[in-house]
């Protein structure tokens, strides 16, 4: 009785914690779990590995590789871009309004939604874009062609709008992280600037822009608003193949193909974010 | 620095500097453009914000569901975080595993299994779109979970709690106003960036059809371009002055110490 008591009275301060895990159960785990469960299911509700087969078909697999793709060309591209502009940002002093101004731009970019970067691209880039125009009159260039914009191309310049910022936001930590006392070391060992970045500080930037771009990977590879605003024909990347598969129940006949797609989704990304974690627990070692 | 590595420097920074304005300055342009052939400007797009009925309402819908979802996140998150440092502090890595669990799984896998559950949350709130704030908070999780988490790193949550409640304080007036007053700035931080990704979520109200200002704009977009892109840049200026007031926010925190 006693002792019942007592592990009541353990237990009780645990109680507090329950509204928030019933709502993150309810609005996050179960949806999840649907997912994950209903890739298995056939329209009848029982087992089947159909649904798992049938991301092996043709139209699945070019569009994943059409999102690997996406994600990968643009993972690298904001990677490097946003490395060098991370390292100028850094270079010009933490109280710097350049640094200041910086971060707090890409912060809007990285995050704000993906259907204003669709529009202000349109408004740039569309067939009666501002800039599209201005060539159009001189040198007489017609930039946009045939609508590559709202095609695999336009998504690849349109992403990299907002993965260079992201880039910055998470790479400037890790500048910021370079001690000053690693270089005066090097130096005082006779080591010229080429040697103290070949030797020092590039290998130990290393495991953190490998990060960052794998960072950069998953959000390419998750992202939906800009590639839904802006490509209306067809399904080239996973994100717009689940769109379709959500919204027209009869493609491929297959009721269930929507959640296995998501369920690939799950998979490519718990893959690139679990090696984010390895990378990350490399970095910590020598920056914290 | 030499000359020339100055000159460099410099060279690169104007070429981001283009990069990232000139969409920006586009959709300026764009938005203003008299119609047609017509040379000149005209306002009408701008004003089209203000008078299109649909427009309006996903306008006042986004701002309630911002709103919305900055209190709820508020009113779930803290106390449960600071009950965690004070009384279940064996439980802060699944906390934080859950708070950070939406970043791996992807907006859109979560609508996908959402259906069962929407269909409840309809069931017993009615249609509206602010409904989606229950699925929002789960969103802004991780942001908000980040920020708040800073702020309670800084002060020392087991010291306050623990004189306040030698002076007779219940648990409620200790984490309502001993802790939550420290951790003001963190709080509201959370609230800013909530309220910011909100405001350009698209993902959840599209797919679960809710009229919301993102899905308004692309709605629009088929239609009446310009309008549209009036409505972008307005929302993404809306968002700027809030972020940027955010890292103001956090500079002043950082001077007095």
């Amino acid at each position: 009785m006693i002792g019942g008591r007592r592990r009541f009275a353990a237990a009780a301060p645990a109680l507090g914690l329950v509204p928030f895990l019933a709502f993150i159960g309810v609005f996050l785990v179960v949806p999840t779990l649907t997912v994950v469960a209903t890739s298995f299911q056939g329209e009848d509700g029982g087992f089947t590995l159909a649904n798992i087969r049938a991301l092996g078909s043709e139209a699945a697999l070019t569009a994943l590789w059409h999102s690997l793709i996406l994600a990968g060309s643009t993972a690298l591209i904001g990677a490097v871009l946003g490395a060098i502009l991370a390292w100028l940002v850094v270079s010009a002093g933490p109280t710097s309004v350049l640094r200041r101004l910086t971060l707090a731009v890409s912060g809007v970019l990285a995050q704000f939604g993906g259907v204003t970067l669709a529009f202000a691209f349109i408004a740039t880039l569309g067939f009666s874009g501002v800039l599209t125009e201005a060539l159009r009159s001189w040198p007489g260039v017609d930039i946009f062609g045939s609508g590559w914009l709202f095609g695999l191309p336009g998504l690849i310049v349109v992403y990299c709008y907002f993965q260079i910022p992201l880039m910055v936001l998470v790479f400037v930590p890790a500048l910021d992280g370079l001690r000053v006392q690693w270089r005066e070391a090097a130096v005082n060992l006779g080591a010229s600037t080429w040697q103290y970045w070949r030797h020092v500080a590039l290998p130990l930037l290393t495991p953190a822009f490998l990060g960052s771009m794998l960072l950069l990977f998953a959000n390419a590879f998750a992202a939906y608003a800009t590639a839904a605003v802006l490509v209306s024909q067809g399904n080239p990347i996973t994100p717009l193949f689940i769109r379709a598969a959500l919204t027209s129940e009869i493609l491929l006949g297959q009721a269930n193909l929507g959640f296995a797609l998501a369920l690939e989704m799950i998979v490519v990304v718990a893959v690139v974010m679990g090696l984010y974690a390895l990378l990350l627990r490399r970095t910590s070692r020598w920056m914290t | 620095m030499s000359g020339a590595a100055r000159l460099g420097r410099g060279a690169a920074l104007a070429l981001f500097a283009l990069y990232f304005a000139l969409p920006l300055l586009s959709m300026l342009d764009f938005s203003t453009r008299a119609k047609g052939d017509a040379v000149g400007r005209t306002g009408q797009a701008w004003a089209n914000l203000f008078q299109d009925e649909d427009l309006r309402a996903a306008i006042i819908t986004s701002l309630l569901l911002a709103l919305f979802t900055a209190v709820a996140m508020v009113v779930l998150l803290v106390p449960t975080m600071i009950w965690v440092r004070l009384r279940v502090p064996k439980a802060s890595r699944l906390i934080e595993f859950l708070c950070l669990l939406p970043l791996t799984i992807p907006a859109l896998v979560i609508v996908v299994g959402i259906a069962n559950v929407y269909s409840w949350v309809t069931y017993l709130l009615g249609d509206s779109g602010l409904t989606l704030t229950f699925a929002y908070v789960v969103l802004v999780l991780p942001y908000a979970y980040r920020s708040i988490d800073t702020a309670l790193s800084a002060v020392d949550v087991g010291t306050l709690a623990e004189a306040a409640r030698s002076l007779g304080a219940g648990w409620v007036r200790v984490i309502v106003s001993v802790i939550l007053p420290n951790i003001a700035q963190g709080v509201l931080g959370a609230a800013f960036v909530s309220v910011a990704l909100v405001l350009g979520e698209y993902v959840f109200a599209s797919l679960l059809h809710f009229d919301t200002l993102p899905v308004e704009i692309a709605l629009l977009g088929k239609s009446d371009a310009k309008t549209a892109v009036a409505a972008s840049l307005a929302s993404l200026i809306f968002a700027s002055v809030l972020l940027i007031g955010l890292s103001f926010l956090h500079r002043h925190r950082r001077s007095p110490s």
